[in-house]
């Protein structure tokens, strides 16, 4: 077997068993520590696609920032024991039955000889590298880069905004 | 033998050199600590275990092994024995891209010193793994089941995401002079101008401080306010697993001198070390050595910031300057012709 094969395989089991345990795990902290080794998982999964720049990214922003606040919200709100009766109990058997569809939908597509996917192009060696990507960003999609830039900033004044409880008075003459 | 199998001894060889070198090193500037702080204060320090007391590391490193290690009862058993390994792991994952040298010779075989050297994303792997390194905190802290050891962990959690910024944002500086994310790049960059302290010396300080912010060193060691919150996250941790937590936090301040001085200091660079490589870890160490030196004088010298006044210090103070540094740099790009 490829060396890259064997890989693949101990990875996608190490994603699927995290993401399995973040919806079983009855405590969230345990839930959110699945996610981050999902997420890593990925950044590696990045990292044999020859995506280096994509995997330190995935890392530091999803694994570092962003379940950084997830565990902190938590944690402060001490909500890491969910309760055993939601209210939401009736959803389950549609759910299953749900997932049950989509499973069969899915794998008579895969299975049916109609269907075959094509292989893919191998990209170049410098593809993901930062400076492909810095230029890639700056050039061809510069409007998309700086939009986003604007969204981003547009949520940040949004959420300081309405954290602010005592907006200030106009001064009384 | 194939080249797949030599690729393979030689990066094990490497790796257990800088882990062996790694918890030397914590060893002994814990011994560096007492001693140098020592003398600071007009005190002599550690000088009964062995001549001058250069054994006592490895008394201390002997006590902690006999320790009894204690679990409170309502702690979250997974996480609590979790937590010091992910404080542990990240302080020497990080060294992985840190240059020691250029290369040398070794029976006919070319062995780049370092691990991963040409990384071509070296410094957003710094990022990334500094940015995971908060987790074993916030768990110490969780699992401990203890409102100190709660706060504790909140507390030098949000100062180390607060400082995170000012730290990523002051390695922009070098980026953009050498015009690379590879470390070896900027070594080299160095090497043929000046060092980039020369260019970018406000750059260096704001990454001293939230570098000290980072590690939790004095004067930012929160989770060390023992008058507000006993011992912060680490109250409830004994024997190894406290001595784990101690030897992140140690390895963390090597590691980042030792990002330090490649960034801003030239690394490896010093007199004759191309026509020498392995003269390149010497002087990789000497910098190390002083950097150290530097963080255990401030301890020794420097009062605890209140916690208001550290985030307030974070956010007001060390942000703007950090982006002011990037137009800083860009101002000597145009103004010096450095690339």
């Amino acid at each position: 077997m490829q060396p890259e094969l064997i890989v693949f395989f101990v990875l996608g089991t190490v994603a699927v068993g995290s993401a399995i345990g973040m919806l079983l795990s009855r405590n969230a902290v345990y839930s959110a520590l699945f996610l981050i080794l999902n997420f890593a998982t990925v950044a590696v999964f990045y990292l044999v696609l020859g995506a280096p720049f994509i995997a330190m990214v995935q890392v530091t922003v999803y694994a570092g920032a962003i379940m950084v606040l997830f565990l902190f919200v938590i944690m402060l709100l001490g909500a890491e024991h969910l309760e055993r009766r939601t209210g939401a109990d009736w959803q389950k058997p549609i759910a299953a039955l749900l997932g049950v569809v989509l499973l069969v939908e899915a794998g008579y597509v895969l299975l049916s000889e109609s269907v075959s996917l094509p292989g893919i192009n191998v990209p170049a060696a410098d593809y993901g590298a930062p400076v492909a990507i810095g230029e890639l960003l700056f050039s061809e999609y510069l409007l998309p880069f700086e939009v986003t830039s604007v969204l981003l900033l547009a949520a940040m004044v949004g959420a300081i905004v309405i954290t602010r409880r005592d907006a200030p008075r106009r001064k009384k003459r | 033998m194939n080249e797949t199998l030599l690729l393979i001894i030689e990066w094990t060889i490497k790796g257990g050199l800088l882990a062996f070198g790694l918890a030397t090193g914590f060893a002994y500037t814990t011994f560096y600590e007492r001693k140098w702080a020592a003398r600071l204060q007009i005190r002599i320090g550690p000088n009964r275990t062995g001549p001058g007391g250069w054994l006592q590391p490895a008394a201390d490193g002997l006590k902690l092994f006999f320790k009894e290690e204690f679990t409170p009862a309502n702690a979250y058993k997974f996480a609590f024995n979790l937590a010091p390994v992910l404080t542990m792991v990240p302080a020497i994952v990080i060294m992985a891209v840190i240059p020691w040298g250029t290369q040398i010779d070794f029976f006919g075989r070319i062995i780049p010193l370092g691990i991963s050297n040409e990384l071509n994303v070296g410094v957003l792997f710094l990022l990334s793994v500094a940015s995971v390194s908060v987790y074993g905190i916030v768990l110490a802290g969780w699992s401990s089941n203890n409102k100190y050891a709660m706060l504790g962990g909140l507390r030098s959690t949000a100062q180390m995401i607060s400082y995170e910024l000012a730290l990523g944002l002051s390695f922009i500086g070098p980026i953009m002079l050498a015009g690379s994310l590879n470390m070896a790049e900027i070594i080299r960059a160095q090497q043929q101008g000046v060092w980039y302290v020369v260019y970018l010396p406000l750059a260096a300080v704001v990454f001293y401080i939230a570098a000290l912010a980072e590690v939790n060193r004095s004067p930012f060691d929160m989770p060390e306010a023992e008058q507000e919150l006993t011992a912060g996250y680490h109250t409830e941790y004994s024997g190894m697993k406290f001595s784990l937590f101690f030897m992140g936090e140690y390895i963390k301040m090597i590691a980042v001198s030792a990002i330090c001085a490649t960034l801003f200091f030239g690394g490896f660079d010093g007199p004759f070390v191309n026509t020498y490589p392995l003269l390149g870890p010497l002087y990789l160490g000497i910098k190390i050595f002083i950097s150290l030196g530097l963080m255990i004088w401030i301890r020794a010298t420097m009062p605890r910031l209140r916690y208001d006044r550290l985030m307030a210090f974070g956010w007001k103070v060390m942000l703007p300057l950090s982006l002011f540094n990037v137009v800083w740099a860009a101002a000597v790009i145009v103004f010096f012709n450095v690339r």
